[in-house]
């Protein structure tokens, strides 16, 4: 029983991280239609950006950590604009080979400027965990939740409550009549992109200290993330925030009751099954946005 | 005219052994042959049915897999006490198996994804291919798991009192993808100027009216996927006797990638795009890797290479000098300019 609620226990904590990399890609593939191969690159990049700031240019864990999320939406922006502009209007394979040249060339960018051996990056909580019973988590881990629960909150506010959330729905909804209205299609193409970019960079810089830093780790990322959109629905900000908690319990119980060497795969046997059922995802009544 | 360019053409491909003493440039010919086929049988679902799929690897590796253990044998406790074993069998013969079987994955997957399409069937693709991966990672009593499977035997042919052949070293196994390229091109040729093929051609267009013209949606995509799949498999087999070491690595998503830039640099939905594209691609790093350049600066221009294909020639290489060669001959050339104009000529 105590080792049950220890597994729940960290799938809470990795769900958390799961459904900002998920609300991030939700957002752009609901929005643009691209099928963002870079998703991953983008949650490397944060790990990568903590790792520089904390560990080389000895800089405040917390400050290091807006830095990387706002330097994620930096690269995001700039990833808009210089491929995915002029791309606009072209049929979703065409942006997809692009998306994928990038990641590719990113990967090894990366793996260039920072070699292929493990980082590890130091935190400033205690080493002792916080025992509840017979159940301990440490301190980092539940930072790591609080900061992942506020921004899929924020998140969640903005798209729901702000003028520019509103014209990012409108815009899913249909971009042609949204920008007959007014709305700056461009615009919202490119903060959508550098928003779901940061989300993915903070995912990366919040998990990189957990975990090791290494050039790919974003490959699983970027693939788990689909698998959370599919679960939740395109562009569903909820059904990626749930999708994303359901993926790491299956994840964290298989790997625990069933086998360890599974533990990735259970994520795309999840895709499987549920393509199978409701093609357009556990929590869609209809495709929408926020 | 045709004529004379292909026997020129095929002369020169089967006379490369004959003058080419460097054994390291024919190895590279050989996996670039290998890829091509596979190449060619992506092109036939990418190019021709119009649905993209990014797990073509797994059919590959499949294919790499069933023809290693049909030809190694294996011992596997399916349940605790239910063991089965398969004794080592010929090559040939573990090909064969390899093709089937890789057919059957196809049919199979065929049906799951085809229930969506788009970027949905993208993403189950994917995630087909991962999931083998992980199996052949982590059913070590079948696949040795990382450690790979070793001493493959390659392919020998007897007839009793007419052949007997090896397909052991650079020569033997450059004839050998040679005869198995040429048979794919004419397999994949043939059907997609058939009924079938147009049908196929149909649904890429417009799916919604082929359906309503009375076009079975699902049969034709699960037919290309079908003999897709197989394709894949026979090049998975032929990859296992000649490499003679398969790893789980066969199945990472960068194999199908290659793929897909050969197909798409080429030209998607031409019969020669995924030859001239792979006969590029597979030469490419080969020529990076003779500047001396790290292997990550090598990948790097691989990937900013791919971007440019798109953006430059965005339906790829064949189609762009097949058009060029109509603004210069506007009258001796065929009217259609993209795709195979003879896939379209109406059945007699």
């Amino acid at each position: 029983m105590d080792q049950l609620l220890q597994h729940c226990l960290n799938a809470l904590v990795l769900g958390g991280t799961y459904a900002l990399l998920g609300i991030g890609l939700t957002l752009i593939f609901g929005i643009m239609r691209v099928v963002n191969f870079t998703h991953g690159e983008l949650y490397s990049f944060g790990a990568y950006m903590m790792y520089m700031f904390v560990m080389l240019l000895h800089l405040d864990f917390f400050l290091s950590l807006l830095l990387a999320m706002l330097l994620g939406i930096a690269l995001g922006a700039a990833i808009e604009f210089l491929l995915l502009r002029k791309l606009r209007g072209a049929d979703i394979d065409t942006t997809m080979l692009v998306m994928i040249g990038a990641w590719i060339a990113m990967q090894n960018l990366e793996q260039l400027l920072w070699s292929g051996v493990a980082k590890s990056i130091r935190t400033p909580f205690p080493s002792s965990p916080l025992v509840i019973g017979a159940l301990s988590v440490s301190w980092n881990r539940l930072f790591v939740l609080a900061v992942a629960l506020g921004l899929i909150m924020s998140t969640y506010a903005l798209v729901n409550r702000t003028r520019l959330g509103r014209a990012m729905r409108a815009t899913f909804q249909d971009p042609d009549t949204a920008a007959l209205m007014g709305v700056d299609i461009g615009t919202i193409y490119m903060s959508t992109f550098a928003l779901g970019s940061g989300l993915a960079a903070a995912a990366g810089a919040l998990l990189g200290p957990i975990f090791v830093v290494t050039p790919t780790m974003g490959d699983l990322a970027s693939l788990k993330a689909f698998a959370i959109v599919i679960l939740g629905g395109l562009g569903n900000i909820v059904g990626a925030t749930i999708g994303g908690f359901i993926l790491a319990f299956i994840e964290e119980l298989g790997a625990g009751y069933i086998s360890s060497g599974y533990r990735d795969a259970m994520g795309f046997l999840l895709i499987i099954a549920i393509l199978l059922v409701r093609p357009t995802g556990l929590f869609s009544r209809k495709e929408r946005i926020g | 005219m045709r004529r004379v360019v292909t026997i020129a053409g095929l002369a020169f491909l089967f006379s490369i052994p004959l003058w080419l003493g460097n054994f390291y440039l024919l190895h590279v010919l050989i996996i670039t042959g290998i890829f091509i086929i596979a190449a060619m049988s992506l092109n036939l679902l990418l190019g021709y049915t119009g649905q993209l799929s990014l797990g073509h690897a797994a059919f590959f590796g499949i294919g790499a897999y069933v023809s290693s253990l049909a030809s190694l044998g294996f011992e596997v406790h399916l349940l605790p006490d239910w063991l089965v074993t398969l004794d080592p069998k010929p090559v040939w013969f573990a090909m064969a198996c390899a093709i089937v079987i890789t057919g059957l994955c196809g049919w199979a997957i065929g049906r799951i994804a085809f229930k969506v399409r788009g970027a949905y069937f993208v993403i189950v693709t994917i995630s087909f291919a991962e999931v083998v991966r992980l199996v052949a990672l982590n059913w070590d009593e079948l696949t040795q798991g990382p450690m790979a499977l070793n001493n493959i035997p390659p392919l020998s042919v007897a007839i009793p009192g007419l052949v007997d052949i090896t397909f052991i070293g650079k020569v033997a196994n450059y004839y050998l993808v040679l005869v198995f390229a040429i048979l794919a091109y004419v397999i994949i040729a043939r059907l997609v100027r058939s009924r079938a093929g147009r049908a196929m051609i149909a649904l890429k267009e417009n799916e919604a009216l082929a359906a309503s013209v009375g076009i079975d949606v699902t049969k034709y995509l699960v037919l290309a996927t079908v003999v897709s799949a197989a394709i894949a498999g026979a090049a998975g087999a032929l990859y296992a006797q000649y490499v003679r070491i398969v790893d789980p690595n066969v199945f990472l998503f960068i194999y199908t990638v290659t793929m897909v830039i050969m197909v798409v640099a080429g030209g998607k939905g031409t019969l020669a795009g995924p030859v001239v594209g792979g006969v590029i691609f597979g030469l490419l790093p080969e020529g990076l890797r003779s500047l001396a350049i790290a292997p990550e600066v090598q990948w790097i221009v691989y990937g900013v290479l791919m971007i440019l294909v798109v953006y430059l020639l965005p339906q790829g290489i064949v189609p762009a000098l097949r058009s060029l060669r109509q603004h210069r001959h506007p009258i001796n050339s065929e009217p259609q300019p993209h795709a195979d104009a003879s896939a379209r000529q109406v059945a007699p």
